[in-house]
């Protein structure tokens, strides 16, 4: 028995190695360079090695490993399954103590630019995935545009504080309600189509609303991006070393030495809070009559079609819900940078945003906080390996799929029960 | 009138490309019932080989038919080897997962494609000196000069042929007759004693290969490639499955024909910027209004 399988196993990596050589070979063995304006070829058989020998031996381990296993298949992985059950254990303690963490966070002695500019991008990406998560999550609708409302909110948030001057707290609203309206604009036509059409329609919608920023140069600079985007300031004190004339900045308000950090931290705070209330908001929808409608409809479109809902309201009000607040986000995201350009509202994002939700668990709002930090992480871990973390991201996508389809975060629980034992 | 025939000319090769590719796709969706959003980076990974084997041919001084037609089997065997490879790896553990999960598994798949042939090839576009060179020259004493280059004979005839070969092989073999039986039911086909996964991994080794020579063409035709290539083409031949009726291969080529014109009579006549919008409003008008296309069967809901 033991002799046939390590011959099925040798006879399977030589196959893997030779698909490896077929795979690999032109692609990485044979680099095209530019030499004198003219592509020449050049070779890397060595590299091609490498990665043939460690498919041929690496196949040659899961094969015996996979055999070993089988005797005592049955039990799914646990791994998963520990952590839901310790959340649901533990969850509120667990929640106050990573909130209040988060607020501790920028006193931290370790806490420097470096590690607020990490943590205030993984804020805005929590953000996003929990503004996405109501779409997603609750209502069932793969959107892969998502990223659109994001640059409709920095667009608009951008634009309404470049020509009218008005302030972050004005401007916020207005973005919110601008990218909400669009997400009814796109969605009116489009909810009635199936899981996956929707999901292509909307990719196109997104790619459709970047070609137009980038083209639309009399509105948008095109390329060239917006430039010189207000920061927000502290209640109307701004954070400013040298103040225009008779303006009161933050630090001599307070009395403090003026320090770039102060407005850093305030950003922080200022996502922290516009992130909290996208999930205050989402666990209170839930249990409302639209916010189960929602659940229902995923689960089952023509059971709430024969009970009476509305399919196209509901997964309208979800879809514009979700679009607003990727339209604060934007916002936040126009305001931070002070500078946005179509470059950054390319489909990778909206494929990123899925991602973390996907990942975590669709529907879970703490699966979106720890897949956040785990892909965010993931992408920041590699920042050397330019091209390599993206295929280090997709790769986990697709693992993912594989080994956990329902996210870290598994379990699903539903929001109302009937009774103690229903 | 002139230009309308020089728009018609391009419009019809452009077509036969993403007609190709859009065989990929109408045929992995009849069959699984899935999207292969990575379909369109399989037409890339296609390109790219085309571009390395010109390159390494134009060394020997090999005569060009023969140059041409090595190169076309080269790709189709080395992205068939992708074609296949994906299927195994990205979708068939999770031919019984929930509806969504192998379309999230496909779009990881691309996004590894792409930056894994970033990596490789690196970032910069790549350009190719043109291969079949000249053409007939039609109206030569009008202001418009309306060009039929070779290059453009040669695509339209290579689909022409590739689509003839395919048909038969759909219709009249073994093999076609199994992929058609799966369509319908695949567990009924299982119990008649075909092998699904053997013929799961052919449509995937068939749609490659002709992406492949999508790609082959699309290299030749405008010379330049980089990385990120798949991604626009791979949405033209999705809208062209879908117009066509997304399941039936006839209307992927009727379909890709279709784009390819709106295509290029959009940047003739309307604006050359705006031309991918085009392709997209396509998309959402076919999907929304049209969602069955011109030889798709209606989708029936049951409970």
């Amino acid at each position: 028995m033991g002799k046939d399988l390590i011959q099925k196993s040798l006879k399977d990596s030589l196959f893997t190695g030779i698909i490896a050589l077929a795979l690999f070979g032109p692609i990485v063995g044979l680099r095209t360079v530019a030499k004198n304006e003219v592509l020449v070829v050049e070779p890397k058989w060595f590299v091609v090695l490498l990665i043939v020998i460690f498919c041929a031996v690496g196949r040659f381990f899961i094969n015996i490993y996979s055999y070993k296993k089988e005797k005592r298949r049955g039990e799914p992985s646990s791994f998963g399954k520990a952590i839901s059950n310790f959340l649901d254990e533990k969850g509120a303690q667990i929640a106050i103590a990573a909130i209040a963490f988060s607020i501790i966070f920028p006193f931290m002695p370790f806490a420097d630019r470096y590690w607020m500019d990490i943590a205030i991008m993984m804020m805005t990406y929590i953000m996003l995935g929990w503004g996405l998560n109501i779409v997603i999550g609750l209502a069932g609708l793969l959107d892969l545009g998502y990223v659109a409302f994001y640059a409709v909110g920095a667009y608009s948030y951008a634009l309404f504080a470049i020509h009218f001057g008005w302030s972050f707290w004005i401007c916020l609203p207005i973005a919110g309600l601008f990218a909400g309206m669009f997400g009814i604009l796109l969605g009116f036509p489009v909810l009635r189509l199936r899981g996956d059409y929707l999901a292509i329609v909307t990719l196109a919608f997104g790619e459709m609303i970047r070609i137009l920023l980038l083209n639309w140069y009399e509105l948008t600079k095109g390329p060239d991006g917006l430039t010189g985007i207000p920061r927000p300031s502290f209640f109307g004190l701004p954070f400013k070393r040298y103040p225009d004339e008779g303006v009161e900045t933050f630090h001599t308000f307070f009395g403090l030495e003026y320090d770039p950090m102060q407005r850093i931290v305030f950003l922080y705070y200022l996502i922290l809070v516009l992130a909290l209330i996208t999930n205050a908001f989402t666990i209170k929808i839930r249990r409302l009559p639209v916010g189960r409608a929602w659940e229902a409809l995923r689960e089952d479109e023509i059971a709430c079609k024969s009970l009476g809902v509305n399919p196209r309201n509901t997964k309208l009000t979800a879809f514009a819900i979700g679009a607003m607040f990727g339209g604060f986000a934007g916002s936040f995201f126009a305001t931070r940078q002070a500078f946005i350009s179509p470059e950054s509202f390319t489909f990778i994002e909206s494929a990123i945003i899925v991602a973390i939700v996907v990942l975590g668990g669709m529907g879970s709002q703490t699966g979106v906080v720890l897949s956040t930090i785990f892909l965010i992480g993931l992408i920041e871990v590699f920042r050397d390996f330019e091209s390599y973390r993206m295929v280090a991201f997709g790769g986990a996508m697709v693992l993912i799929m594989i080994f956990r389809p329902r996210g870290i975060l598994a379990k699903r629980k539903p929001t109302i029960t009937m009774g103690k034992h229903g | 009138m002139e230009y309308f025939l020089q728009q018609l000319i391009n419009g019809v090769t452009l077509g036969s490309v993403y007609g190709l590719i859009a065989i990929g796709y109408t045929m992995v969706y009849g069959i699984i019932g899935m999207i292969n959003f990575a379909h369109g980076d399989i037409f890339m990974v296609g390109a790219f080989v085309a571009l390395i084997s010109f390159i390494l041919f134009a060394l020997t001084g090999i005569s060009l038919p023969i140059v041409l037609i090595l190169v076309l089997l080269i790709a189709m065997v080395f992205t068939a080897c992708y074609g296949w490879t994906v299927e195994k790896l990205a979708y068939k553990p999770l031919r019984k997962s929930f509806r969504l999960a192998p379309l999230i598994s496909a779009l990881g798949m691309s996004i590894v494609l792409q930056n894994y042939v970033q990596a490789a090839q690196g970032a910069r576009i790549k350009t190719l000196q043109p291969v079949i060179q000249g053409g007939f020259n039609f109206f030569k004493e009008s202001d418009f000069v309306v060009t039929l280059s070779y290059l453009q004979i040669f695509i339209v005839l290579v689909t022409i042929v590739l689509m003839a070969v395919f048909t038969l092989l759909i219709t009249r073999t073994a093999l076609g007759r199994a992929q058609r039986a799966c369509e319908q039911d695949r567990t009924m086909t299982a119990l008649m004693g075909i092998n699904v996964d053997r013929t799961i991994s052919m449509t995937f080794i068939i749609g490659s290969s002709l992406a492949s020579v999508a790609g082959v063409m699309f290299v030749m035709y405008y010379g330049v490639i980089d990385f990120y290539i798949g991604f626009l083409a791979g949405i033209k031949a999705f809208t062209a499955a879908v117009l066509g009726g997304i399941g039936s291969i006839p209307g992927a080529m009727l379909g890709g024909l279709l784009i390819g014109l709106i295509e290029t009579f959009w940047s003739g006549y309307i604006s050359i910027e705006y031309k991918d919008i085009a392709a997209f409003t396509t998309l959402v008008i076919v999907l929304i209004f049209f969602p069955t296309g011109f030889l798709g069967k209606p989708d029936i809901e049951k409970v």
